[in-house]
């Protein structure tokens, strides 16, 4: 796939971001502190890291959701300002909307896309199949397992065809085999349709399965400690035999548990 | 059905014991019409022209006064929460009028709107306006950050997101609010027609009592404690219908 070095027009560019949290009551905590990193267009990029080390927080930079306080974030050559609809979110909570059914969520920014009804109805439809959630199209999301509720938020995304998808540990809540089936389901989305892919997870063999680059980061506050290459091993199910992709396993699962030491040193301060 | 009759065996238990107590002469039947002579009544009332006179009167003032604070409250309440001008401009208001007793409102909305409608209008509405705009409030900014984000990410605009996800986020707390209005409402209508009125249920009841017809007016007391029931529990149906989603 892209080459990591050439960080493209379309890819994310990320300079020295900072971030600090500084809630009404309480004092401020640093997430993230120069924070530099470069994902190519359509390039793969899992992010690794230990609980609390800001990688949920460098998603919403990247979303536009939280202000850039220190540094800059570029999405496609254009500065972040706000969010939209160039960039996909799957929230690590689901955010999914209680009072509207699956279909209806799915639906919801598929309408704003002022998509032609037809083709909404047919994409949502798609998608929720996708999901293997047909069936419960009309169910609230009260009504659905965790694992389903974030299978209706990967659909709702997925469906928009966002050039850039940013993912919050979006196969968290899945049981073993239905996370190995939406493995499959992404990677065959991104090779219909490319996409730029920033995706959190703590799973180490997900990362290497699925990314063409690692990106492990450190205890809080998060910076980036190392990033690996992997686009070499992966990409096909019986890949996690393979010795190299092993030896890459064994290798950021190293720099991860040193971290989730630091991290639980630090913790307490 | 059965079950909805066992539920209520505490109210026949007391107008056995109403009627009862009468009968064995425990109490002055002056002051208090037995059981069966108030119904009586109410069997006489609700053929009788005057009244649907006095309840449409009511309904009137009742709808307007509340349906108008509720749909204020909500608007108001949202958009404090949202722009910072429209609360640093109305908070104080609300904070200070909030924890007024509202028929102390009574002789000055006498003084300002007059006897008619108006008046009762304005106090029902001033009476119900507060607890709905709290409750809409705080329940928009409550709301989780996250679902607005996800909008936003949708490519929601800014007045998509307050109709299409704070409204409906903050709607199962709004309606708590508003049954909080719905009693109130009652409270203020027949209150403000007891002392400023010529036509309205609180009116009849209190030229009822003036003119010594005490089974009747009894039988409009209670008239008005069923319409008032009847109401919350039309409410709550409607309330549990624009809430099916809560599980
Ligand atoms: N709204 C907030 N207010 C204050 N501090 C916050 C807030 N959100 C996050 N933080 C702090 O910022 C740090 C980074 O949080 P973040 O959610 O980005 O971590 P994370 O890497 O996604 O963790 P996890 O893997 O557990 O999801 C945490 O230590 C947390 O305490
Ligand atoms: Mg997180």
């Amino acid at each position: 796939m892209a080459d990591a070095s050439a960080a493209g027009a379309g890819g994310i560019r990320i300079a020295n971001v900072g971030h600090t949290y500084r809630p009404p009551r309480g004092r401020p905590v640093t997430a993230l502190e120069e924070v530099s990193l470069e994902v190519a267009e359509n390039e793969f990029l899992a992010l690794l890291g230990p609980s609390g080390c800001g990688k949920s927080t460098l998603l919403y930079l990247i979303g536009g959701f939280l202000p850039i306080e220190s540094g800059g974030i570029s999405v496609g050559g254009t500065p972040v300002a706000a969010p939209g609809p160039d960039r996909g979110v799957v929230f690590q909570h689901f955010a999914l909307f209680p009072w509207k059914t699956v279909r209806e969520n799915v639906l919801y920014g598929l309408e704003k896309q002022r998509l032609p009804k037809a083709e909404r109805e047919a994409r949502a439809a798609a998608f929720i199949e996708m999901v293997h959630l047909d069936g419960f199209e009309d169910s609230y999301p009260s009504q659905l397992s965790g694992g389903m509720k974030q299978r209706v938020a990967i659909a709702r995304t997925l469906a928009m065809d966002p050039g850039t998808l940013l993912m919050d540990e979006p196969f968290g809540a899945l049981d073993a085999q239905t996370r190995s089936l939406m493995h499959e389901e992404l990677l065959a989305i991104l090779k219909r349709t490319a996409k730029t892919v920033v995706f959190v997870t703590h799973d180490v063999q997900e990362a290497v399965l699925l990314a063409d680059r690692v990106a492990v980061m450190t205890a809080r506050p998060g910076r980036i400690k190392t990033v690996v290459d992997v686009a070499d091993v992966g990409g096909a199910a019986d890949a996690i035999r393979d010795p190299r992709f092993v030896e890459k396993v064994d290798f950021l699962w190293g720099q991860v548990r040193d971290e989730a030491l630091a991290a639980q040193k630090g913790g307490a301060g | 059905m059965t079950a909805a009759l066992w539920r209520y065996t505490p109210l026949f238990l007391i107008a056995a014991a109403w009627e009862g107590a009468i009968r064995a002469g425990l109490m002055d039947s002056s002051l208090l019409p037995p059981f069966s002579e108030v119904m009586a009544a109410l069997g006489r009332l609700v053929v009788d022209p005057e009244l649907y006179r006095h309840a449409a009167a009511s309904l009137m003032r009742e709808v307007a006064g509340f349906g108008l604070a509720v749909i204020v409250g909500i608007a108001l309440g949202i958009v404090m929460a949202w722009y910072v001008p429209v609360r640093i401009l109305v908070n104080p208001l609300v904070r200070c009028i909030y924890p007024m007793p509202k028929s102390a409102l009574i002789p000055v909305m006498i003084m300002w709107l007059g006897l008619g409608h108006l008046a009762k209008i304005g106090l029902i509405f001033l009476g119900c306006l507060l607890p709905v705009i709290v409750s809409a409030f705080n329940a928009a900014r409550g709301v989780d950050t996250v679902l607005i984000w996800s909008a936003q990410a949708a490519g929601a605009t800014r007045r998509q997101i307050l109709t299409e996800i704070v409204l409906p986020a903050s709607l199962p707390e709004i309606l708590a609010g508003v049954r909080t209005s719905l009693a109130l409402s009652f409270v203020l209508l027949v209150s403000s027609e007891f002392l400023m009125a010529r036509e309205g249920l609180g009116y009849m009841i209190a030229f009822l009592g003036e003119g010594g017809v005490y089974d009747a007016m009894f039988a409009a007391v209670l008239l008005v404690t069923g319409i008032g029931f009847a109401a919350d529990r039309a409410y709550l149906a409607v309330a549990r219908r624009l809430l099916v989603w809560r599980e």
